[in-house]
């Protein structure tokens, strides 16, 4: 038999029960991606005959005698695809591992399909962009610029790596074949909280193929975080790579090794495991009472009450709360849940380990190399130069790869048999194993004055930290955002974040501040409507101002500066846009048509240490090189640190080489989180290139006998007054002299500013159905200075999009043994394309940052003020209030309807607009 | 996904398959759910496929789609005029939550074998009063009600061994007059409710074909056009156990839903509205 593909044929014959990806990829063609392995996702999209499939769920021999097309075969670079290059130029994608499955299904359009996009693209799924940027591209519209030399900051420049990821050569970690890798599968608990009576390998160990079986008695036995932070004393030290109590379903017992994965399925399926169950508990607030089940002992000083399932709680109180609701005219109080959803990343979690000269090298999709690195070093006694950690380009990670996960079990594996080790999350595994956001139920009473001034501010949180406290603390600490945001000399916060059994919470873009933002702002909106006073009015009132402190949890010194009226700003920007755009009619009758905001400020680095080392070297190729850890992601801070070195040396982004994210070549990064990868890493790379500027201009100063000042970097060399020297010049000069262009700087997360921003929404609500329709969006947002403005315009859509799923659709559903019913992307529903409006993202005229250039990262808190604005808009245009997350038509209708009966015309303008 | 435990595929099975059927078989048709997830308990794929069974055969009799069409031809079948299946063979196939690439492989067969509450080609083959021919491992065939196939989400009346041959559109079906509605928690999502009401032309009759929000489909037959409330309790008197719980929605929005599109339906065909 022969297969052909991209017009090469291939005498290789598939297993029986191969699908056509796989086999693409054991044939090389890596740009053929998985995101879902079941046909929901798309990016496995290739052509059988010109038709294009999902080739995951299509059987390889059915490829047989066909011609298949992968991403590789429709263009290279240099030589790209009209649509490859529409992709690259619109741009259409952020991390880019979707890229691939949506070309090849774009380019296979009808030009019917071209004008219903909402059902020919129903088949892919992008995480990132929020579908206008692909919306873009399909239609050919382009959205980059080109810099000129030393004027790339301020301007839409593309990725470094943009023509690789349109083609399908850029590498991400699975991307790659090893001779002899072996493959590592897991065994997952059923059970929420059991106890390990005994474990048999026999049957698995006999099964051909397998070579290792490893339980909790051949792992090192100590307790570590998953979390990643520089600090890691932030986290509890709970969890153990594999451990004798299983406290969720879908946590590891078992892994097993085998020369396939097929044999390391069938000894998974092999392996006996005996449980004793144990009482669980599922709720936090049951979890601290007496007598529940106890999920974790005394070993940890971290966890604050054991016996409670307590990990962690925060009490503070400024001012004196029950004299400031003394003097209220007006109290709110309601209780606000969001509820357990997941970053949903098109990549799914995998890591590569090998033995090389004694050295442990592992291949990684993380936001963190450096500190994944110093995890694996202290789990396996090894010293920190035994150990390589590295990322290829990641396929997105939202925060749920701030997380070491995979990195211990093939770093375990390689360390004892000395050969390569591949373990690749599927997607199940990405919903019942890997990290989710934390619930938190948010009890918020406000007192105002008449005027709207607010004179209390109480909050009880209560987060439910699953089985581990991966980021339980510091997400319970970053709820303060959403307490700081207002003026009030009178606050109260108590926080509590609780060992449940179910999967651990993690980081998501939002950090603990997205579900408090939930509850404040639509507390303040509650509030707004008592008072009859507007609601963007009611926030003017009250939010922080230049020179107010930012009070959350504690009142004194701080690192945290607000230097400009940003917030304010924002919320006049929406203000106007959603006063301009109030004249769209309803989408028919039974419509109910209402418009919700809501505002949130982020600070734009973590208070715990963040740290980033940049290193510049001019070339003998005449070459700049950069290395920086910042790993790539789609976050598009690669982009940004080019652009800034290259706009500091007098440059253009062609000329910058880029080293990351591998900490045998780039010095020490803390990671791509909490906006830091722009704020922290750019100001690295913004003070090296700067020294490497200087001492290039000061040697040719020297050199040509002119004053330093007079000396300025172009393109390809310096220009002193009348006089001028090449690069080339500079460089033989220097080696010369025994000196060299080279530099290294570190920055520090330290002093900060803050993000601010204001989301607007108008919606029409089904009175009968409760489906809910977007009719406008909008978010301000205060990006300070600008280093790239269609990457800034991409991260808000992307976010808003996001957040839009987590507030519209997105759920975990848990049975009542605490198994998750929806472990996949067709029941757990991610937007698609036909789900997301287009999102007017305004800029506010600002420079109030410590970050490069006096530019700030706005990737993440774009997320905070959608659900909010969403719920308020929904109490708007129904004249109900909802304050549990997800607002989804079956959560919704059944109020409705009782308001139909009840309250035949609601008490609100648009829908007294719609019954005349 | 690679399917790991599969040892053998039947690539070239006989005209008439199935008599050494044995445990761990499966037929395979598109295989588009088939490889969607794990099948740990399978080790034989028999590809129907390549029998090549003739896709559409329209005649005076009415429609015969053999059961491995692909989901591609019967859209591309479904020509405005032809009767009313240019409406409803569109828009069932437009309410699969999977993508036109999938229906490139999917088949109209093993949509009605998966036997999903969701299934559009359930719907749209017990709206039009189809029959199955289902053939037995021992050469029999018998032909049975579509509306009798599924029992159960993910049930249905086939034996080990047993395929879906056929499905029978009978023409004065064909001919009938129809409105469909249908509702998603997602905007081209998974049908959470799937109906469709159809009359004999010159006729006041109404057959109401509830789907998606059951876990089997519902027929409601009216020799003449009930008024809203006969209607409506035509609908409360299904078994609360019917009503279908997923993450597609809720059996209480289901019933909710289903009554008012029901009462659309019966306005829209009263009124002469669409064919």
């Amino acid at each position: 038999m022969t297969y052909v593909v991209n017009g090469k044929s291939f005498d290789e014959e598939p297993a029986p029960g191969q699908c056509l990806r796989t086999f693409l990829r054991s044939l090389g063609h890596y740009g053929v991606k998985k995101g879902c392995d079941a046909g929901d996702c798309g990016a496995c999209t290739v052509w059988l005959d010109g038709d294009p499939i999902h080739s995951c769920i299509t059987p390889a021999y059915r490829a047989e005698g066909r011609e298949v097309t992968t991403i590789e075969g429709i263009g290279s670079p240099g030589e790209l695809h009209p649509m490859q290059r529409q992709f690259r130029d619109a741009p259409g994608f952020q991390c880019g591992f979707c890229t691939a499955g949506m070309i090849m299904t774009s380019a296979a359009f009808t030009e019917t399909q071209k004008e219903n996009l909402p059902q020919a693209l129903k088949g892919n799924l992008c995480r990132c962009t929020g579908y206008r940027g692909i919306e873009d591209a399909v239609k050919g519209v382009a959205g980059l610029a080109t810099a000129a030399p030393g004027k790339a900051v301020g301007t839409s420049v593309g990725a470094p790596a943009a023509d690789d990821v349109v083609t399908g050569r850029a590498e991400f970690t699975m991307d790659t074949h090893i001779e002899g890798m072996l493959h590592l599968k897991v065994v997952h608990s059923p059970h929420a909280h059991a106890r390990i009576v005994s474990i048999d390998k026999t049957a698995a160990l006999a099964v051909p193929g397998v070579q290792r079986v490893y339980t909790w008695e051949d792992v090192p036995r100590k307790r570590f975080t998953t979390a990643i932070h520089t600090d890691h004393l932030v986290d509890p030290d709970d969890t153990f790579i594999l451990d004798n109590t299983v406290r969720f379903v879908g946590q590891r017992v078992v892994a097993v090794l085998a020369d396939t994965v097929r044999a390391a399925e069938e000894g998974c399926r092999r392996v006996d495991v005996e449980y004793e169950v144990i009482p669980a508990v599922f709720d936090p607030e049951e979890a601290m009472a007496d007598g529940a089940p106890q999920l974790h002992g005394a070993h940890d000083s971290f966890v604050r009450d054991p016996v409670h399932n307590i990990l962690f709680e925060i009490h503070s109180h400024i001012g004196d709360i029950d004299a400031g609701f003394a003097e209220a005219d007006v109290i709110h109080e309601g209780t606000y849940s969001s509820p357990r959803v997941q970053h949903a990343h098109l990549e799914t979690h995998g890591s590569i380990a090998w033995m090389d000269n004694g050295r442990l090298n592992v291949r990684t999709s993380s936001q963190s190399p450096s500190i994944a690195k110093g995890k694996l070093a202290y789990l396996f006694a090894l010293r920190p130069d035994q150990v390589r950690v590295f990322c290829k380009r990641v396929g997105g990670g939202f925060g749920g790869k701030q997380e070491v996960i995979s990195e211990d079990l093939v770093a375990l594996a390689a360390l004892d048999t000395g050969r390569p080790v591949c373990f690749e999350y599927t997607r199940e595994e990405e919903f019942t194993t890997a990290s989710t956001r934390h619930p938190m139920t948010l009890t918020v009473k406000l007192g105002a004055k008449a005027d709207g001034t607010l004179t209390a501010f109480q909050v009880r949180n209560v987060s439910n930290t699953g089985a581990y406290g991966n980021h339980g603390g510091e997400t319970l600490h970053a709820g303060g955002a959403a307490v700081m945001i207002y003026r009030c000399p009178n606050k109260k916060y108590d926080a509590f974040s609780v060992y449940t059994n179910t999967i651990p919470g993690g980081a998501l873009r939002g950090y603990g501040m997205t579900q408090p933002a939930f509850a404040v702002e639509s507390a303040m909106d509650e509030l707004a409507r008592t008072l009859h006073i507007d609601p963007l009015e009611l926030r003017r009132r009250n939010i922080v101002r230049p020179g107010d402190l930012l009070v959350a949890m504690h009142d004194g010194p701080e690192d945290v500066v607000i230097a400009e009226d940003g917030l304010a700003k924002c919320i006049d920007l929406v203000a106007d846009a959603m006063a301009r755009t109030d004249n769209e009619p309803p989408p028919g009758s039974g419509w109910l048509v209402g418009a919700g905001v809501a505002s949130s400020v982020h600070e734009t680095a973590p208070p715990t240490e963040h740290i980033s080392e940049a290193w510049v070297t001019l070339g003998d190729d005449l070459m700049y090189e950069l290395a920086v850890g910042t790993v790539e992601f789609g976050e598009g801070t690669s982009t940004a640190h080019v652009q800034i070195a290259a706009n500091q040396l007098g440059t253009t982004p062609s000329r910058i080489r880029l080293v990351q994210s591998d900490t045998d070549r780039t010095g020490f990064d803390t990671g791509a989180f909490a906006s830091a990868g722009l704020f922290v890493a750019g100001n690295a790379v913004l003070r090296a290139a700067n020294a490497v500027r200087d001492r290039i201009l000061e040697l040719a100063a020297a050199h040509m006998g002119v004053r330093l000042a007079m000396c300025s970097m172009e393109e390809t060399g310096v220009v002193c007054g009348d006089q001028r020297m090449s690069l080339a010049e500079l460089v033989a000069l220097a080696r010369a002299r025994g000196v060299r262009f080279t530099a290294a700087r570190k920055a520090y997360g330290s002093p900060r500013s803050v993000t601010s921003n204001t989301q607007g929404f108008r919606i029409a609500v089904h009175r009968v159905t409760g489906e809910i329709r977007i009719l406008y969006s909008v978010q301000a947002t205060d990006a300070a200075v600008v280093i790239n403005p269609a990457q800034v315009r991409g991260q808000v859509e992307g976010g808003v999009a996001q957040g839009i799923g987590f507030t519209l659709t997105e759920n975990h559903h848990v049975d009542a043994d605490g198994a998750m019913s929806n472990p996949n992307l067709r029941n757990y529903r991610i937007p698609t394309y036909a789900d997301i409006p287009r999102t007017d993202v305004l800029l506010v005229d600002s420079a109030d940052s410590f970050g490069p250039l006096r530019s700030k990262g706005i990737a993440e808190c774009c997320i905070n003020p959608v659900a909010p604005a969403l719920a308020n808009a929904l109490h708007d245009a129904t004249g109900v209030r909802y304050r549990a997350l997800p607002l989804t038509p079956e959560r919704i209708y059944s109020r409705l309807n009782q308001l139909n009966e009840d309250q035949p015309v609601p008490r609100n303008r648009a829908a007294e607009e719609l019954s005349e | 996904m690679d399917l790991n435990t599969i040892t053998e595929v039947v690539r070239r099975p006989s005209g008439r398959p199935g008599a050494d059927w044995r445990e761990g078989d499966t037929w395979l048709a598109g295989g588009t759910w088939l490889f969607s997830t794990e099948q740990p308990s399978l080790r034989r794929l028999i590809d129907l496929t390549a029998l090549h069974w003739d896709p559409l055969v329209p005649s005076d009799a009415g429609l015969e789609i053999g059961a491995t069409c692909t989901i591609r031809d019967l859209y591309a079948f479904a020509r405005p005029g032809v009767g009313i299946a240019g409406t409803l063979f569109t828009k069932s196939c437009e309410a699969f939550l999977s993508s036109f690439k999938v229906w490139n492989s999917a088949t109209v067969g093993g949509n009605i074998c998966l036997s999903l509450p969701a299934g559009p080609m359930i719907t749209l083959t017990v709206a039009l009063e189809a029959t199955y021919e289902l053939w037995a491992p021992d050469g029999s065939a018998r032909t049975v009600d579509a509306l009798d196939f599924v029992t159960g989400d993910n049930q249905n009346i086939l034996t080990p061994g047993e395929i879906l041959r056929r499905i029978d559109i009978p023409a004065r079906a064909l001919r009938k007059r129809a409105a469909h509605r249908r509702f998603t928690l997602t905007r081209l999502g998974r049908s959470t409710v799937f109906l469709i009401g159809t009359q004999t032309p010159g006729a006041s009759d109404l057959v109401l074909t509830v789907t998606a929000g059951t876990t089997r489909p519902v027929r409601i037959a009216f020799d003449t056009m009930p008024d809203a409330r006969t209607l409506q309790q035509s609908i409360d008197v299904i078994p609360e156990e019917v009503w279908f719980a997923d993450p597609n929605g809720t059996p209480d929005h289901r019933r909710h839903l289903t009554k008012h599109f029901a009462e659309e339906i019966r306005r829209e065909l009263m009124a002469g509205g669409p064919a």
